[in-house]
């Protein structure tokens, strides 16, 4: 594995300066980028892109201000974060918090072999089971980019498009129609 | 040089003249102060005023520009047999089918300029000052094609006119060639317009080999009915000689050629309803209408219905050769093509549009008032010509001191 | 009795009678003769006559002179929106040919690309109202069908059940139909694949609206409304420069921000990353990538116009 370069810490880097603040309002200063784990690898590595941050819901994470040891394993009913067990379809009902989120250190997600994954590296939880759209992410030819196209780019994580907890993608109010041809002129 | 003098009786020509003379020529300056106050409105406020739109966006203008084109064209249809047939009772007459096509070419031109954009950029199609788009551009050979014909028609008539005013005959090394040339020229003005349109692979209605051959037919079986009409109000208004059987002739050559266009759309018809593509839409709109859009059906029966007892009125010596039902017959067939031609061509093109949308088009105000304006510009270069030519023709308008040489003389043509 | 064999003697303006004499008499004359047809014609503005006149075909024209007018053109807008306008002339990247993908399992039709583009390349708001982008819904049981299409869709929500969504604008025809008819070469194709046109050369006669198989060129059917506020002022002469009345504009995919490196406005703004955008000769672009791990159509593929716009379904 070769030494990582400055610029794929980039991605972390982003996520540092947006979590810090957070870091700073309460809490042990977690920042992710003294995680533990093998380095990031942001895909399409070589180009100068970055992402968007994960969409931290305020004052939840980091969310060792709350779990700082493992829980109850058990899949049931809770009373903290209902909002989000209440609207929850992903899997449901063979999957819970858990199945995502990683027990003992809740400031991660966990692959299926244990590895922890970084809220910034999510796609590769995601990439696990949904491994075609993940190809097609790497490369740009599913999900959002913006910036230059021969250039600095940003690309979009999975969830900054699709609630991890409620994936499918809304629908929205259209933009109004084009005004027909014997109305325009009125 | 004499030009003022020739003006000046020109001029008196065109001022003298019974009642109803005058009250044609006054109702042909109302028309063009009403085309005027239409162009100023839609001047100001930009075609927005038409119902062009950019689904249907050619469509009153262009559709009698190019059934105009038809009309220029067909005045070569005297042409053939007076010169290439040697045929006599025609030849005094080809100048009059000259200074049709030079009238209807006028109101062609005009109809571009009132559909265009920016007419003050009209230069961008000019050799030298623009950049014309040869050869790529059948707009760009249109627009050489016709101001050719326009020029070389003007050419002809000036000189045949110029010579008889000064009571000399034309030169005929100069004349004949550019009158015979005028044949295939005529069909190039109506040939390069069709390919105007056939060209474009965008609107399959269009997009078809049949396309110029049709226009060919549809311009020679409706132009020569204005000359048939004039012929005869010409032979009671003035002491014009016209022969009958010269008359007979050109409505016996417009009998093949409104078989050859109504063959030539049962074909088209055929080709749509039996092999039933996506493109039967378009035939479909015109003839049956599409769901509640029907705008165009009616027109479209009035003009098949013109044509074919036009037809039938032509075809049959009797009703030919009878001023009564020759004259309904020339109205008859001018109605059909007409409607054929502008709207049965250009607005069926166009509807449904290249994404699936139908928008019905109708002339809007303005539109009416510009067109009624264009031809009333056309008919008075019309009349006025007319005017000043047949009493040259006749020997009544001479320069001074030229002699005056009897019409119907050898040295008259 | 005026001697008819006297012609009318034009003085030479610039007073030389050496080659460069005759050419400015020819000059001369030749203006004389469009400015009275122009005159004629337009019988207003003195200096816009005199800029009419002025003007060549963009290929003919000077480095100087180009960036005479662009200043002109800079100076004027910025006076008539009240900010400051640049105009660009950006000139096409070397080795680039672009190139667009369009994800049609993605598409939900919410028209935000439409109105993305409005904003950016300074389109006329009403009468007319002018939109390079038309989505066109789609039902599932048709398929791909223009007979069962529409534009004018307004549900509540997008997208509706049972139907699909097919935005369409200009394809960058590699064939384009609308260059080869068009009379006085004001649209051409640059050498990166995008079809440009000079609103400054183009004199409104449609003839490639008309030849146009996508309808992907709209006409400034009056003065365009541009409200100061709204109006983008970076902008580029054969981008998104405000248009006068009666020229044809249509989409250039954003060239005043792709010659720059970036995102046309409707792939920038797209919610659900349905569109792409790329350079054809980088095998390692998303379009590239798109062709290779997708099947990418084009529309009206029967007509050979070979656009530079693909469709594709990534699922």
């Amino acid at each position: 594995m070769t030494f990582p370069r400055w610029r794929d810490l980039l991605p972390l880097a982003v996520a540092a300066v947006l979590a810090a603040p957070l870091a700073a309002a309460g809490g042990p200063p977690a920042a992710p980028a003294k995680a533990p784990g093998p380095p990031p690898e942001v895909p399409g590595a070589g180009q100068d892109i970055q992402a968007e941050p994960p969409p931290f819901t305020e004052g939840i994470f980091p969310c060792t201000q709350c779990h700082e040891k493992a829980g109850d394993p058990s899949p049931r009913q809770l009373a903290f974060h209902d909002e989000i067990q209440g609207g929850f379809h992903h899997g449901a009902p063979d999957r819970w918090c858990l199945e995502c989120h990683d027990n003992g250190k809740r400031d991660y997600l966990h692959l299926i072999n244990g590895k922890l994954v970084p809220f910034t590296r999510s796609y590769e939880l995601c990439g696990q089971c949904h491994g075609d759209k993940y190809r097609d992410w790497k490369v740009g030819v599913h999900g959002k980019r913006t910036g230059m196209w021969n250039g600095k780019k940003t690309y979009y994580l999975c969830v900054n498009c699709h609630n991890p907890h409620n994936p499918r993608y809304k629908a929205l109010e259209p933009e109004p129609p084009p005004i027909p041809p014997q109305e325009q002129g009125r | 040089m004499g030009i003022l003098e020739f003006l000046k009786g020109a001029a008196g020509q065109v001022v003298t003249g019974g009642k109803a003379y005058k009250a044609w020529m006054a109702l042909l300056v109302a028309m063009i102060v009403v085309g005027l106050v239409g162009y100023s409105r839609q001047w100001n406020q930009g075609l927005l005023a038409t119902n062009m739109r950019d689904q249907v966006t050619w469509a009153f203008y262009i559709g009698n520009f190019t059934f105009l084109v038809g009309v220029a064209a067909a005045a070569v249809l005297l042409v053939v047999p007076a010169y290439v047939y040697h045929w006599k009772p025609i030849k005094e007459v080809v100048v009059l089918g000259e200074l049709l096509a030079i009238s209807a070419l006028t109101m062609c031109l005009t109809f571009i300029l009132v559909d265009m954009g920016r007419p003050d950029r009209l230069t961008h199609i000019m050799p030298g000052p623009g950049n014309p788009n040869w050869p790529q551009s059948m707009l760009s050979w249109d627009a050489l094609v016709l101001n050719l014909y326009l020029v070389l028609n003007l050419v002809v008539v000036v000189h045949i006119l110029y010579r008889a005013y000064r009571g000399q005959e034309y030169a005929k090394w100069f004349v004949v060639p550019l009158v015979l040339f005028s044949i295939p020229a005529a069909v190039g003005i109506h040939t390069v317009t069709a390919f105007l349109y056939a060209g474009m692979a965008a609107r399959p209605y269009w997009n078809a080999g049949i396309l110029a051959p049709k226009f060919i037919a549809s311009a020679f079986c409706s132009g020569p009915a204005v000359m048939i009409i004039l012929f005869q109000i010409l032979r009671k208004t003035t002491a014009i000689e016209i022969k009958d059987e010269a008359i007979w002739k050109v409505a016996e050559l417009m009998a093949y050629a409104m078989f050859f266009n109504l063959f030539l759309l049962g074909a088209e018809i055929f080709k749509e309803y039996y092999s039933r593509t996506e493109h039967l839409l378009y035939t479909q709109y015109l003839w049956q209408g599409i769901g509640n859009h029907r705008a165009l059906v009616p027109f479209a029966w009035f003009s098949l219905i013109c044509s074919l007892v036009a037809f039938l009125i032509f075809v049959v010596r009797k009703t030919r050769m009878n001023w009564v039902t020759l004259n309904i017959g020339c109205v008859l067939i001018f109605s059909g093509v007409y409607i054929e031609k502008g709207m049965g061509l250009v607005i069926p093109g166009m509807t449904p549009d290249t994404l699936g949308e139908i928008y019905e088009y109708r002339p809007s105000a303005v539109e009416w008032m510009v067109a009624i304006g264009v031809f009333g510009l056309g008919a008075l270069v019309f009349t006025t010509l007319v005017n000043v030519a047949v009493p040259i023709m006749m020997g009544t308008l001479r320069a001074k001191g030229a002699p005056v040489v009897p019409p119907g003389t050898e040295a008259a043509h | 009795m005026t001697d008819r064999n006297r012609l009318p003697v034009v003085q030479d303006p610039s007073g030389c009678a050496g080659p460069e004499g005759g050419a400015s008499r020819r000059d001369f004359l030749r203006t004389a003769a469009a400015g009275a047809v122009i005159a004629a014609v337009s019988g207003c503005k003195p200096d816009a006559v005199v800029e009419e006149l002025q003007r060549r075909h963009l290929t003919e024209l000077s480095k100087e002179r180009l960036q005479e007018m662009l200043g002109k053109l800079e100076k004027k807008w910025s006076a008539q929106y009240g900010k400051k306008v640049t105009v660009g002339a950006r000139p096409p990247i070397p080795g680039v040919d672009f190139a667009y993908g369009l994800d049609l399992s993605r598409c939900i039709g919410c028209r935000r690309c439409v109105y993305a583009c409005v904003k950016e390349n300074n389109q006329s708001r009403k009468n007319p109202q002018i939109q390079w982008i038309r989505v066109l819904q789609m039902d599932k049981e048709h398929g791909v069908s223009l007979q069962h299409a529409t534009p004018y869709y307004d549900p509540e929500k997008v997208p509706e059940p049972g139907h699909f969504y097919m935005p369409v604008q200009c394809q960058q025809c590699r064939h384009p139909p609308c260059t080869k008819v068009c009379p006085v070469k004001a649209t051409w194709k640059d050498p990166d694949g995008i079809v440009v046109i000079d609103y400054d050369w183009c004199i409104g006669c449609r003839c490639c609206t008309a030849a146009c198989p996508y309808g992907a060129r709209k006409f400034n059917w009056a003065e365009p409304n541009l409200p100061a506020a709204e109006m983008n002022p970076v902008t580029d002469y054969l981008g998104n420069r405000p248009r006068p009345m009666g020229v044809v504009e249509k989409c250039t995919f954003c060239l005043q921000r792709s010659r720059d490196g970036r995102y046309p406005a409707c792939v920038e703004i797209c919610p659900v990353g349905a569109r792409k955008f790329g350079n054809l000769l980088d095998p390692e672009s998303e379009i590239r990538q798109v062709m290779d791990r997708k099947r990418v159509f084009v529309f009206k593929e029967e007509l050979a116009t070979e656009p530079q716009f693909y469709y594709f379904y990534a699922t």
